[in-house]
């Protein structure tokens, strides 16, 4: 073997390992990698009550009730379940109805989720109005995908 | 085609394939960049649910692009430099840093500035931008070891490790949104379902292809002129480059390196003995 292929052989050997190490590295700590939990998680019972944590989901369409000063509660929902949540404080511009959001918080003992802060978590759609307000009429493209909020549990399993 | 390649290794003629292509390729990109960015900031609509602010992405989607695509380049001309010890290929590596570290530091910040009026924070840990923040930090680990070694070509080869380690953050960073959650979305062109039916509308989408094809051929003149300076520099008591700057050249047998302005691909005798002249070429610059 000549000095160069030992040096292709370092060279693919080292991107080779680098890479496995990284791939077993991340598939262990998978759990560790998530951004947020999903109301699916929660309502599974593996968080524990009081730990604080991130809730990511949407915002149930009809859910959000306005109980007086800055308190909001409404329901934050992945593709299967979803959960109460209750917040006291300044919403971001983009939070709406059917919009994604990420919530820092903890769930108490009733099973509500209370907020301590809440972030709008924007999609990869980009389009102008017009196009925005036709799609309403339409109900399955004009919401918001679900399928961002991938549950940190079941995920691991698999 | 290979012995085209092999000319092109050596560095006079490289740095003249690079003179005649540098200016196009400036000429080019900056018009498609100018009327890009005239077009995304005036004619494009403004977004149904961001309004005017989305305009930050026909700047930070480019700037995201190219910090991935300089990194990947990097990393190949680092095996290149690492297997063939090929010169030029060494050049390639450390002259992509400083312009990888200037676009990744530019897609953060513009990620940032739209961060908080659209998510609500500048910065959150989650997976894409903590993955972007170490693509940085990669850059910078290469910058600073290629100053922390006095002779260039042993300075460049530990670079070129460095780039072949780091560069399995690339994927990371890019499928970081699609394998975890992520405040971060995913992305509207490049993925399996978006290429075919772009996530963007058309002529929002228009003047962000002018912007990234613009910023990758603005890269491209960039990058060759910055290569350029770099061979000349490393090449300083070669012939050609004294012929170059119109000085006469020196004498057979005295300092002259004969393996430097010959193809690339140098043996090892004669790269020793460019390092040490190098190395003290670089001593009475200092």
């Amino acid at each position: 073997m000549t000095k160069r292929n030992q040096r292709l052989l370092g060279v693919v050997a080292l991107v080779i390992g680098v890479g496995v190490a990284a791939a077993l590295g991340f598939t262990a700590f998978r759990k560790n990698m998530m951004y947020f939990y999903t109301p699916s998680d929660l309502l599974a019972g593996t968080v524990p009550i009081g730990a604080s944590m991130q809730l990511g989901g949407l915002v149930e369409k009809g859910s959000l009730v306005r109980a007086g000063g800055l308190r909001v509660e409404f329901r934050v929902a992945d593709c299967a379940k979803n959960i109460p949540v209750r917040y006291d404080g300044v919403l971001p511009d983009l939070f709406r109805e059917g919009q994604g959001v990420v919530a820092d918080g903890h769930l108490d003992a009733d099973h509500v989720f209370v907020a301590t802060r809440i972030l709008a978590k924007h999609d990869e759609n980009y389009m102008p109005p017009q196009v925005a307000n036709a799609l309403k009429g339409d109900p399955d493209t004009g919401k918001h995908s679900c399928m961002p909020f991938k549950a940190v549990e079941s995920a691991a399993k698999s | 085609m290979w012995t085209w390649f092999h000319r092109l290794a050596s560095p006079p003629t490289f740095y003249r394939f690079a003179d005649r292509l540098a200016p196009w390729l400036l000429i080019a990109g900056t018009l498609l960049l100018g009327v890009g960015i005239w077009q995304g900031l005036f004619i494009a609509p403004a977004d149904y649910l961001q309004g005017d602010s989305f305009r930050i992405i026909y700047i930070h989607v480019p700037a995201a692009a190219l910090s991935l695509s300089i990194y990947t380049a990097m990393a190949v001309a680092g095996a290149i430099a690492l297997i063939w010890r090929m010169k030029l290929a060494e050049v390639a590596v450390i002259t992509a840093a400083p312009i990888g570290a200037s676009f990744t530091f530019l897609a953060l910040v513009t990620g940032m500035l739209w961060g908080k009026p659209t998510w609500g924070a500048y910065w959150v840990w989650d997976a894409r931008l903590t993955a972007e923040l170490v693509l940085l930090f990669l850059y910078l680990g290469v910058l600073g070891l290629n100053s922390a070694y006095s002779d260039p070509r042993t300075a460049a080869r530990a670079c070129a490790w460095l780039a072949l380690v780091g560069v399995v953050n690339v994927p990371i960073v890019h499928f970081s949104v699609e394998w975890w959650n992520s405040l971060h979305q995913g992305s509207s062109i490049l993925s399996v379902k978006g290429i075919a039916q772009p996530k963007i509308a058309g002529e929002m989408l228009k003047p962000l292809l002018m912007t990234l094809s613009g910023s990758y051929l603005f890269f491209g003149a960039v990058w060759l002129r910055r290569m350029q300076n770099e061979v000349l520099r490393r090449e300083r008591r070669a012939n050609w480059v004294r012929a170059f700057a119109g000085q006469a050249p020196l004498a057979e047998g005295s300092n002259a390196q004969p393996g430097m302005a010959g193809p690339g691909l140098v043996d090892a005798a004669t790269s020793r003995q460019g390092r040490q002249d190098d190395a003290a070429g670089r001593g009475r610059g200092a």
